[in-house]
């Protein structure tokens, strides 16, 4: 068998938070692994933690037990070879949209020659439908467009994984369903490694070779569900009577994930 | 054609600036004609406009805004200067904030005007004292603006750079300077206006020259037309380096989302 070589392995990673009166326990025991070119999706209820598992992949948070390796390299911290897509977007709004792709291109990290640069920038205008706004200041873009700038940005220092968290949250429907297409073609082109964190079932089954379903506080793994739909996909695939069939799977288990992640809600003291 | 239309903007953006100020006039003009108030008490427009006129040939008003402007400038210029650095410090490290804050609002509340015995005794009365009111006034307002602005800053720049593989020092250089000058542009603003404001109070240390020193010299003799010489002359230089700051903010900030405007 020639399997995909592992990129990313959660090996029983948990984290705990230290707190006055003990410990929060927020992630337990999680192991999965994502394959080189692989769409993995997390998908579970609003507060469960899923924030805190895409933030170490990312190397902001340091787990408290277990062992979380990208390329078989344990995450010491943040790096250009993981590329991140914010709930916030966080394009510079003092830098002009080229400004903005080239700026990781500047950096010491991987710095490229001016000539280079400009083709990188060049390139990711184009595939993100943005050349005609290359001068322009983020505050004249909408909404999608700073979502397009943001991945442009994340893509231009070629990292291996592109980790997103709950990316088209703040986007309206019609923009929200373009941008889906707009990142299955690009990833037909660049095929990058994506850990995805959504809270939208439809939008995890439409992208993504597997669907994790992550449980109430503290995170585990609740199912892993592999999405068979082979890639190019298209819209029209929401409306097959599988795709319905796999929502309902997934919808009932985070429906369930969602009553018990409320029920551990208290009033304040 | 865009020259004419851009001229004509101005010429009308001018008479929009200048409209309040004419009426103002009227108003007095009128109070004084109608003996709303006594003539006595209140020169005219066409009087106060004389004085102007005398003590500018004179020479002596020239010398007061040159010196009145330059204490304004030194004073504004190393309160910013101390206020800008201390007040990221103190803006963007939460433990270096709650350290400072009650301190800060401590000296803030201080009136500048209450200072000046303790001006005098610890730094006498020459120039030095006057600026250090001066800058004691515009460093106290100039770095509460900075370090609420630096507070109020997202802290996703420093994350989206740091996964972009920044380091500590490109990240101090390529994120957070650029996101410093904005506030620190309104700090310059604020702390002008202050330093202004509190000239008056900085000159009564025994200044010989100075608009204030003009203003005090003048009540000692009910010059009324001086007094309004130096009042209007303080606000029209507050004006003018205001305007210029705005425009300077204008052009260095142009990928700023501007609220209301």
């Amino acid at each position: 068998m020639d399997e995909p070589r592992q990129r990313l392995r959660f090996d029983h990673v948990s984290v705990s938070y230290g707190t006055p009166d003990g410990g929060i326990e927020v992630v337990r025991d999680i192991s999965f692994t994502i394959r080189q070119g692989e769409f993995v999706s997390l998908v579970g209820p609003s507060g469960c933690g899923k924030t805190t598992i895409m933030n170490m992949a990312a190397g902001f948070v340091v787990p408290s037990s277990g062992s979380l390796m990208l390329d078989d390299r344990p995450i010491v911290g943040p790096g250009s070879n993981r590329g991140v897509m914010f709930q916030e977007y966080g394009v510079f709004p003092w830098l002009t949209v080229e400004q903005n792709i080239a700026f990781g291109l500047k950096l010491g990290a991987n710095r490229k020659p001016a000539a280079e640069r400009q083709a990188i920038v060049t390139r990711y205008l184009d595939l993100m439908r943005l050349s005609e706004f290359r001068r322009a200041y983020p505050k004249t873009l909408s909404g999608g467009m700073r979502q397009r700038l943001a991945l442009a940005r994340a893509y231009a220092v070629n990292p291996d994984l592109l980790l997103m968290d709950e990316p088209f949250g703040a986007l309206d429907a019609q923009t929200r369903s373009a941008m889906h297409d707009l990142l299955l073609d690009i990833l037909c082109v660049e095929g990058k490694t994506v850990l995805l964190i959504t809270h939208s079932v439809e939008e995890a089954i439409y992208l993504s070779n597997r669907v994790v379903v992550i449980s109430a506080r503290p995170s585990r793994i609740r199912q892993i569900i592999d999405i068979p739909f082979p890639y190019p996909r298209h819209s029209a695939l929401q409306e097959e009577p599988e795709f319905n069939a796999l929502r309902a799977q997934i919808h009932e288990l985070v429906m369930r994930e969602y009553a018990a992640q409320e029920a551990q809600r208290r009033p304040p003291v | 054609m865009p020259g004419r239309s851009s001229a004509a903007r101005h010429a009308s953006n001018f008479a929009l600036t200048i409209a309040p100020f004419a009426g103002l006039v009227v108003l007095w003009w009128l109070s004084r004609l109608t003996g709303l108030i006594k003539p006595s008490l209140l020169p005219s427009p066409l009087q106060v406009l004389t004085t102007f006129w005398a003590t500018l040939v004179h020479g002596t008003l020239v010398t007061n805004v040159l010196v009145s402007v330059g204490r304004v400038l030194s004073g504004l210029l190393l309160g910013t200067a101390a206020a800008v650095p201390v007040g990221f410090l103190v803006g963007w490290y939460r433990p270096i904030r709650r350290l400072f804050d009650p301190l800060i609002n401590f000296f803030r509340a201080l009136p500048p005007i209450a200072l000046i015995p303790l001006v005098i005794v610890y730094l006498g009365i020459g120039e030095v004292a006057k600026v250090a009111i001066l800058f004691y006034a515009s460093f106290f307002a100039a770095v509460i603006v900075m370090y609420e602005g630096m507070a109020a800053i997202s802290p996703i720049y420093v994350r989206v750079a740091r996964t972009l593989g920044a380091t500590d020092l490109e990240i101090f250089w390529r994120v957070m300077v650029p996101l410093t000058v904005p506030h620190m542009l309104v700090a310059l603003r604020v702390a002008l206006g202050v330093c202004w404001a509190t000239l008056v109070a900085a000159e009564l240390v025994a200044a010989q020259q100075g608009l204030g020193a003009m203003i005090q010299n003048a009540s000692a003799f009910f010059d009324l037309n001086t007094i309004y010489v130096g009042i209007i002359s303080i606000g029209v230089l507050a004006l003018l380096m205001d305007t210029i700051l705005r425009r300077l903010t204008d052009r260095l900030l142009s990928w700023q989302d501007k609220v209301g405007a």
